[in-house]
């Protein structure tokens, strides 16, 4: 297959996503009352109690609300890429991942690129979060909405690629009710994205680590020293890193007969 | 183009679903597997399409192994899936864009092809409705136009009628049998439905994962001193038609 081959798959796979994006589009918007909710309510409430710092990569004293919308940026990522790798393997895209695999381009460039597709509607929903959280005053540099992108990028195609991985692999969590018990708020709860990571260092040593060796804790903080236009090599690196083996695990492990991809139930 | 199957075996676990199966297709010809449900015959899709990894045995397509050159094998194959495989959100012509993509076909190529298989089918006038306006039979026609978009050799179809009605199985049936004639195109179709099935066809049975005919309609229902198919299939796989 030659390169352009390559590059029209790309685009089609691209092209479908946006064109279902754009059908469900009610659907995508009531998907962003979740993290507005938290942006709005929750902050309301929780800024009265939690005083924030100047840390890194604020320059000054900053309201709660602007704390966590960076890691409500990348609750939109977590949800969507759970939900959409859970509807690749066992639901509404069920079809669709039939027709995906017919194709004779490798598995893994159309998985990734699956992925991929996935994610930047994702990245386009953070972006509308985004422009909404202006009203609550979170704003950023102008620039820092250019530079946030390939963390979001990265961030949706870590998600992604792990929700594949779980989906494939984790019988038990088949039904989103599971993942969102089991993956989301854990992965949640347990990262800098509601709270500092010095304040959980001082609660509790041991969460503090598990927040440490949280993938989506980095993931978040290369979301939020992006946007505010501060380089941070660690955690993009292991943002970086993590995505590469995950994709990989993902991709090379992808066993369609272990989903319902045939139209049966999983061997 | 020749398609051979060499000692497929299959099985889930423990349980063996297909045994030492083997057989070719003859080039340009309508060939129907025949089997009672659980039979083994998606499974044998399953294989055919490389939604299931070979475990045993190889398919070779005009020489070409699926298990070496999986990605020459799948340029020749064209496939209709049990379950409905489009999306119904978008339109007949975006479902079909997307498939050519996925063959990389460029948008302006995957275009001119879609549009000439819609007219073949009579359905160029839908090619900007959603799918879900579209009636069952039409549906099928356009996955059948969908899976020609990229110029197969052999055309897989798995339980293509299953959910229609009478009429609409038949006109499918012989649309199907059309193309094999005028466009050489080789045919497979899966069906538990005796009645889709010509005395002339090439027909394979499959029963609890092994195969128990291989040959003309004509020339098994003779081995077996039956009437018909319907008896012949009674008579090796002990399950009414």
């Amino acid at each position: 297959m030659s390169p352009a081959q390559y590059w029209h798959c790309f685009v089609g796979i691209q092209t479908r996503e946006w064109l279902r994006f754009w059908q469900q589009r009610t659907r995508f918007a009531s998907a962003l009352v979740r993290p507005l909710l938290w942006l709005v309510v929750f902050a309301a409430g929780f800024r009265a109690v939690l005083g924030i710092s100047i840390i890194p990569p604020y320059d000054t004293y900053i309201t709660y609300e602007t704390y966590i919308a960076p890691g409500l940026c990348g609750m939109i990522i977590l949800f969507n890429s759970m939900q959409g790798a859970l509807s690749m393997v066992y639901d509404r895209e069920l079809g669709s991942m039939r027709v995906l695999l017919m194709s004779p381009l490798p598995r893994p460039f159309l998985l990734v690129t699956k992925l991929l597709a996935m994610g930047v509607v994702s990245v386009g929903q953070v972006y509308v979060f985004l422009v909404l959280a202006l009203l609550v005053d979170v704003e950023p540099p102008l620039w820092g909405y250019l530079a946030v992108l390939p963390a979001l990028v990265l961030t949706s195609l870590m998600l992604g690629a792990l929700g594949l991985l779980i989906a494939t692999w984790i019988k038990q969590l088949e039904n989103f009710a599971g993942v969102m018990n089991f993956v989301i708020f854990p992965m949640f709860f347990m990262s800098s994205a509601l709270y500092p990571l010095w304040r959980m260092n001082e609660a509790s040593p041991w969460l503090y680590w598990i927040c440490q060796f949280n993938p989506f804790t980095h993931a978040v903080e290369a979301i939020r020293f992006s946007l505010y236009l501060e380089w941070n090599p660690m955690a993009y690196g292991i943002t970086a890193a993590i995505t590469v083996v995950l994709t990989l695990l993902a991709t090379a492990g992808f066993r369609p007969q272990r989903t319902r991809i045939l139209g049966t139930k999983p061997a | 183009m020749t398609i051979e199957a060499r000692n497929l075996s299959f099985r889930y676990g423990d349980e063996p679903v297909l045994k030492e199966v083997s057989f070719a297709l003859t080039p340009g010809h309508f060939h129907a597997l025949l089997g009672p449900n659980g039979a083994g015959k998606s499974t044998l899709f399953g294989l055919l399409t490389r939604l299931l990894a070979l475990q045993q045995g190889d398919v070779l397509m005009a020489g070409q192994s699926l298990k070496r050159q999986p990605s020459e094998a799948m340029r020749k194959i064209g496939v209709v899936f049990q379950q409905n495989a489009l999306d119904l959100d978008l339109t007949v012509r975006q479902n079909l864009m997307y498939h050519g993509a996925l063959h990389g076909l460029s948008r302006k190529l995957a275009r001119a092809r879609g549009d000439r298989e819609l007219e073949r089918f009579g359905l160029l006038d839908r090619a900007d409705d959603p799918v879900r306006k579209l009636n069952g039979g039409h549906r099928r026609r356009v996955e059948i136009a969908r899976a020609l978009l990229h110029q197969p050799s052999l055309l897989l179809l798995d339980e293509p009628t299953v959910g229609l009605d009478v009429a609409s199985r038949r006109a499918l049936n012989d649309h199907v049998r059309t193309l094999c004639e005028e466009d050489g195109l080789t045919v497979l179709w899966a069906t538990h439905l005796i009645e889709e099935v010509r005395p002339d066809d090439h027909v394979l049975i499959l029963h609890q994962g092994q195969l128990l005919a291989n040959g003309s309609g004509r020339a098994i229902c003779e081995a077996e001193g039956a009437r018909d198919l319907a008896e012949t299939f009674e008579a090796l796989t002990g399950a009414a038609p």
